[in-house]
């Protein structure tokens, strides 16, 4: 019987995945991805079908993983936010080459405004870059919909499918029909064309051309797409084209109905014919899309035409940051509405370490002990133990991506930085920090690094860590003398003890690791409610 | 018809427990619902929202519309002001009075009740401490659910009663039945104001 469910984007996608015969998820946690998977490790038919669904090291084995069990004919997700496309670009472009056996679908959740993110990448560019489709849905009902369409698709055409969405739909709930029917899971089968899955010089050349041909066939399904529409409208003064979630707020605007043409755009490579009806009918066309100006871009161009563009470029939308129903009136023709000022009273309230919080009392102590070392530079990394940048701790210096805290530190030694600490979450070490120090331990680099070991990955919500109860063996494997492996325990009573272990590892001139362990206090709570 | 909430406070109050009764409610009553919540950094600590709009008809937006929200809920009276651009006119403000003080720059509470009560329509109700008197310290959100229930035009208070019967099920008949008469508290309260 079709049902009616409450559901966030994330939701919606994982739903649409289990009911398309989904074999495996493969993640990383994420902001604002993490609730795919979390879905499927919850959901009855995971453990009726027994789905994979365990939490992978990075973005980068989780794709792989992925891309396995497509090789082997079965239907794989992978999920993780946008610059989790980054580390995993490597088998993400390799997989346009190989193709899709099984139906695989790449899900990329872009943080447009950047609320837990450090860029506002667009996922869409990679969707060109690869030569592989792209969909982005326009509201929850469309992702549960173009999931299963995209794992179809993705057999159809031998090609993953890499599926778009940004925070706002994410995180919002809406009721989603589902449907009746719940495929079966494949069965084992391998590709009909092996050559293309081992990317030697000589078969890759042969697939690329392919790829080329098979991307105008990408195009020409967009434009017969039931997820790309042209509608006429009235008013022909401006013809608009809505990617994605920007279609809502432009819908949001005409509650009787938008008079102006619209091409609404949720599957790429871009449906340029569509774009050629519309520039038939309107001489001026509006750019809507969530994130970077990729459509924009390309209508513009560099020589000039008969017909204007306008969007994020020429400052009829906001350049940056994003879209919102207000914020896109102005270029809708339509006046700003009267609003209540801002108030002048309130404060802004950062988000902020936990009370109790073992990163706190890391930060207390290291900073206590750095006081004597005036030329110290502390390398951060990504995590809950980032906010130690902020006051009342300071302490860090860089933050740039998940695990060049260790690196980085490197590199500053090398130059003359010392002490050069780098300060990393467990779940971070495992994830991308692990062959920095092998790097460190090669050159014998005089780096301190501290593991801020919390037995999980926090700042997403608690999710199970890769390497919980082996990162002071996985230390040793990788060659730190095991008398510079120190552990500790995060509590103002062992101040004293912390700041003497992290002298000693600042005064040794070669790579040190000071593991500084304690449960996170939320999981914390969780397990002892649990109890 | 259509409602446009806009839920408010810190992270870790409880202010999306609110949003899932609402949404149990309307789900069973079959309206559209769309409710976007605040996930990842901001709920440690920091200023969360969620925007909830309730509607007979099909919701394009996720967001409310600035000076379009009928309602706005918060859990802490300083965060109330924080999303006042986002109130309609003539829209009501429903918020607890006790402050949550997490940051060294916390104004001073008489300019935050001041400025409150510039607003046409603000019912202030001591959340905190009418749970704490029930002995449901951590039912604040549900007699704010109270407070706000003879305002919401879209739901009756007894389905949203049922929304709360519905969403705590799991957790046993004693949570049921503590957060029905924090629930029952709220709504008193909202009366005496008006």
């Amino acid at each position: 019987m079709a049902q009616k469910n409450l559901l966030l984007g994330d939701e919606a996608i994982a739903l649409g995945a289990l009911h398309a015969g989904l074999s495996g998820v493969y993640a990383y946690p994420g902001t604002p991805s993490t609730e795919i998977t979390e879905y499927i490790q919850l959901h009855p038919l995971t453990r009726e079908r027994n789905v994979h669904c365990k939490w992978s090291a990075n973005e980068k084995t989780a794709m792989e993983e992925a891309l396995g069990m497509s090789y082997a004919g079965k239907r794989a997700l992978v999920c993780f936010k946008h610059v989790g496309l980054n580390v995993c670009a490597d088998p993400f472009m390799g997989s346009a080459t190989t193709g899709a056996n099984g139906g695989l679908v790449i899900a990329s959740c872009d943080d447009p405004s950047m609320h837990s993110s450090q860029n506002e990448q667009d996922s869409r560019f990679y969707g060109a870059f690869a030569m592989m489709p792209v969909f982005e849905p326009s509201n929850q009902e469309e992702a549960y919909a173009m999931t299963r369409a995209a794992f179809d698709y993705s057999e159809k055409r031998g090609i993953p499918v890499l599926m778009r969405m940004t925070t706002r739909m994410a995180h919002s709930r809406a009721v989603v029909e589902s449907g009746e029917d719940i495929r079966e899971q494949n069965t084992l089968h391998y590709p009909e064309k092996p050559r293309q899955w081992v990317t030697l010089p000589v078969n890759s050349r042969v697939r690329n051309r392919e790829l080329i041909k098979d991307y105008a066939q990408f195009e020409a399904d967009a434009v017969a797409s039931p997820f790309n529409r042209l509608t006429d409208g009235p008013d022909k003064r401006m013809g608009i084209i809505a990617c994605g979630i920007a279609y809502n707020y432009l819908m949001e605007n005409f509650p009787d109905g938008c008079p102006y043409p619209v091409l609404k755009v949720s599957q790429y490579p871009f449906p340029r014919e569509l774009a050629k009806k519309l520039a038939g009918w309107c001489q001026t066309i509006l750019v809507m899309e969530e994130g970077q100006p990729l459509v924009e871009e390309k209508l513009r161009g560099v020589y000039p035409t008969a017909i204007t563009i306008k969007g994020r470029l020429d400052g009829s939308l906001p350049r940056d940051g994003e879209l919102s129903p207000e914020a896109v009136r102005p270029a809708l023709g339509l006046p700003a509405v009267e609003l209540y000022p801002a108030s002048e009273v309130i404060a802004p309230r950062p988000p902020a370490l936990c009370q109790g919080c073992g990163h706190r009392d890391f930060y207390t102590a290291l900073n206590n002990v750095l006081k004597d070392y005036p030329g110290a530079r502390v390398f951060g990394d990504i995590g809950c133990y980032t906010l130690g940048w902020m006051p009342p701790f300071n302490s860090l210096h860089t933050c740039v991506e998940m695990g060049a805290s260790l690196t980085m530190a490197q590199g500053a030694a090398f130059s003359g930085t010392w002490p050069a600490v780098a300060v990393i979450g467990d779940s971070t070490f495992t994830h991308s920090g692990m062959t920095g120090l092998l790097d460190a331990v090669n050159e014998n680099a005089d780096v301190t690094l501290c593991i801020s070991d919390n037995l999980t990955t926090g700042m997403t919500g608690g999710q199970d860590s890769a390497g919980t109860g082996r990162i002071e063996a996985i230390c040793e494997g990788l060659g730190v003398p095991k008398e510079h492996i120190r552990t500790i325990v995060p509590l103002p009573k062992n101040y004293p003890d912390m700041e003497k272990v992290i002298r000693e590892e600042l005064e040794y001139h070669g790579v040190s690791v000071i593991v500084c362990r304690r449960e996170c206090i939320q999981t914390l709570r969780r397990h002892a409610s649990k109890k | 018809m259509k409602q446009d909430i806009i839920l408010a406070g810190v992270g870790g109050q409880g202010i999306l427990s609110i949003a899932t009764v609402i949404g149990a409610a309307a789900l069973q009553q079959g309206l559209y619902l769309k409710q976007a919540e605040v996930h990842g950094m901001s709920q440690r600590g920091g200023d969360v929202q969620s925007h909830l709009r309730l509607s007979s008809d099909p919701i394009y937006s996720d967001l409310i519309p600035r000076g379009g929200a009928s309602l706005i809920v918060s859990l802490e009276p300083m965060e109330a002001l924080r999303y006042v651009p986002w109130l309609a006119k003539d829209g009501w403000i429903v918020t607890n009075t006790t402050p949550l003080v997490n940051i060294p720059n916390y104004p001073e509470m008489d300019k935050v009740v001041e400025a409150l009560h510039k607003f046409p329509h603000v019912v202030a109700v001591d959340a905190d401490t009418i749970a704490k008197e029930l002995n449901n310290p951590r039912g604040a959100n549900m007699v704010l659910l109270g407070a706000m229930s003879t305002g919401l035009d879209i739901l009756e208070p007894d389905q949203l009663r049922e929304g709360i019967r519905r969403v705590f099920a799991r957790k046993g008949d004693a949570i049921v039945e503590a957060n029905l008469k924090a629930f029952d508290a709220g709504a008193a309260q909202h009366l005496e104001e008006e």
